[in-house]
């Protein structure tokens, strides 16, 4: 007898999950290693929780009713829950704090895009540590978990969530033109950007040049300086702590795998300043995310500055196949 | 005769020639125009090969459905592509960078009806929504969505003028180009939606660890296109 499960869930047979358990093994020594001690929270939490940590209303795909009439939801990322945690169990403790999770979250998916509703995040949260410092360990933990799962040509895309809502601020871009230049970055779309900007009543051309390029300097180093001839506060003072936050890692010897990249958006709504993506070229997905939200523990009632970063672990897993695969076919 | 051996990746990856996606169909020929513009060979796909695949100076290029093109560039199996705006308004949800109105394949996407006849607005008035067939139903539930009206939204997949026809709808949301089609089935187009013109278009990870090559090419086709 054949009896389903629903659609975007699976199965993980032996083989698999013995991989998964070396790659899940790895991470948390890398974790460990760095201080960030390992904690788990319930894959359920209060619907209210949730829209705490992101009133955008992104989180919980999955919402029921408890036995008591509440509100309930499946997490839909990890550093929601471990804001609330710390909030609430470490309120007295001495700052910085770190952790580390593995853990399953869930989404939406559409059908016949081979999505699936439950997938692993594997990660870290440093909270209390402000930037650049801050920012620089996190990135530095990243960099070394993805050398010890073999991924030694991933990149890790660092930008700044900042920089456009408050170039436009500056250039005095307000209310719905707002909106609908913001929408049109956020949905990666260049070409409806351009249109947008160009229907911006009162703009000067450096204004609109500023608009347009930013969001397609992305490279080593010398990005900065090209960022910096735009000109501008608000896209100097970004340039001014991306760089800080560069140089701290270049101290740390991981700079090699930056790539500066002023086109990054926050997609989630709690980001603040820096945002990270991380790519490896075997394959043609982001293998996870982070950056910092120095406001988010704030709304859970504990004022600190925190950053972290999350990776995909069945993407990393897919990712460590396929550099296998490329490192045979090269060795023939 | 054998059939090729494939070789080469189980899953998309970000290496080796720079993939380019085409669509096959209405935008094919001018696509292939631009390329030419940029200094491109592409008299072997103007061939009558049923290839799939060609390796055109340092471009791999692969063919495809128009509405393809996002599904095999989100997901990294050609790093770039070139598709119609119409495309990507219908699968707005697909992760992919949009970085050059190519000006080429204008077209319009409108609300068209029988022409002089009543029964679009007549539906509106006494059943309370448009009966609306159409093969882009994103685009038209979100549109009536927006203007704030009903519609009864049917999916079809082949000719849709014949819809209003036979009587399966009131109206269709349709591509226009010179609305010779639409005047042929005794239709007219009552609003106007979009425009459309085709579209390069970039995957998310090509786009930052390719910087270079997709930059190099964008800029090409600007100065060909323009």
């Amino acid at each position: 007898m054949i009896h389903p499960i629903p659609p975007g869930t699976r199965d993980i047979l032996a083989d698999e999950m013995r991989e998964l358990r070396a790659l899940q093994g790895t991470l948390v020594e890398v974790f460990e290693g760095h201080g960030y001690g390992q904690v788990a929270t319930p894959t359920l939490e209060y619907d209210e929780v949730l829209k705490r940590g992101d009133e955008r209303g992104a989180v919980g795909a999955y919402r029921f009713f408890d036995e008591r009439g509440d509100l309930l939801a499946l997490r839909s990322d990890m550093t929601i829950p471990i804001a609330r945690l710390a909030a609430s169990r470490y309120a007295e403790a001495e700052p910085p704090l770190r952790f580390s999770y593995i853990g399953n979250a869930y989404r939406s998916v559409t059908q016949g895009r081979a999505q699936m509703r439950q997938f692993m995040h594997a990660g870290v949260e440093l909270l209390g540590a402000p930037a650049p410092e801050g920012t620089a360990e996190v990135i530095g933990v990243l960099s070394a978990a993805l050398d010890a799962v073999g991924l030694n040509r991933a990149v890790v895309g660092l930008g700044n969530a900042d920089v456009y809502p408050q170039l436009l601020a500056e250039l005095g871009v307000e209310d719905e033109p707002r909106r609908r230049v913001l929408d049109r970055l956020s949905a990666h779309d260049l070409v409806g950007l351009e249109q947008e900007v160009d229907a911006l009543e009162g703009l000067s051309d450096d204004g609109r040049e500023a608009l347009l390029r930013l969001p397609g300097l992305r490279g080593g180093a010398e990005v900065l300086e090209q960022a910096h001839e735009l000109g501008g506060g608000a896209v100097e003072r970004a340039t001014e702590r991306l760089r800080a936050t560069y140089d701290a890692l270049a101290e740390r010897g991981v700079a090699g795998r930056l790539q500066i990249d002023f086109s990054l958006v926050r997609d989630l709504g709690y980001y603040t300043g820096a945002i990270l993506e991380v790519y490896d070229p075997a394959l043609g997905h982001i293998l996870g995310g982070g950056g910092r939200y120095d406001n988010l523990l704030a709304r859970f009632g504990m004022e600190m500055p925190a950053a972290g970063f999350s990776l995909y672990l069945e993407r990393v897993h897919l990712a460590q196949m396929e550099e296998e695969r490329m490192a045979e076919e090269t060795g023939k | 005769m054998t059939p090729p051996t494939v070789e080469g990746p189980v899953r998309a990856r970000i290496g080796g020639s720079l993939k380019l996606a085409l669509p096959r169909g209405a935008l094919f020929g001018e696509t292939l125009d631009a390329l030419d513009a940029i200094g491109l060979d592409t008299s072997e796909m103007r061939g009558d090969s049923r290839s799939l695949i060609f390796e055109v100076g340092e471009l791999t290029i692969v063919t495809m459905r128009p509405s393809d093109v996002p599904t095999y560039v989100e997901a990294g199996a050609a790093d770039v592509g070139i598709t119609g705006k119409d495309v990507l308004m219908e699968q707005s949800d697909r992760i992919v960078y949009e970085i050059l109105d190519l000006r080429f394949g204008g077209c319009r996407m409108v609300l068209a009806a029988r022409t002089g006849d009543g029964s679009l607005d007549e539906a509106e008035r006494r059943t309370g929504a448009m009966r609306i067939a159409t093969k882009y139903p994103r685009i038209a539930e979100r549109y009536f969505d927006e203007t704030g009206r009903q519609a009864e939204v049917i999916e079809v997949k082949g000719s849709v003028e014949l819809a209003p026809l036979v009587g399966l709808a009131d109206g269709i949301v349709d591509l226009v180009a010179t609305g010779r089609t639409l005047a042929e089935n005794g239709l007219e187009v009552r609003e106007e939606i979009a425009p459309s013109t085709a579209r390069l278009v970039a995957n998310r990870v090509s786009h930052k660890l390719r910087a270079a090559e997709v930059d190099d090419l964008v800029e090409r086709l600007r100065k060909a296109t323009s």
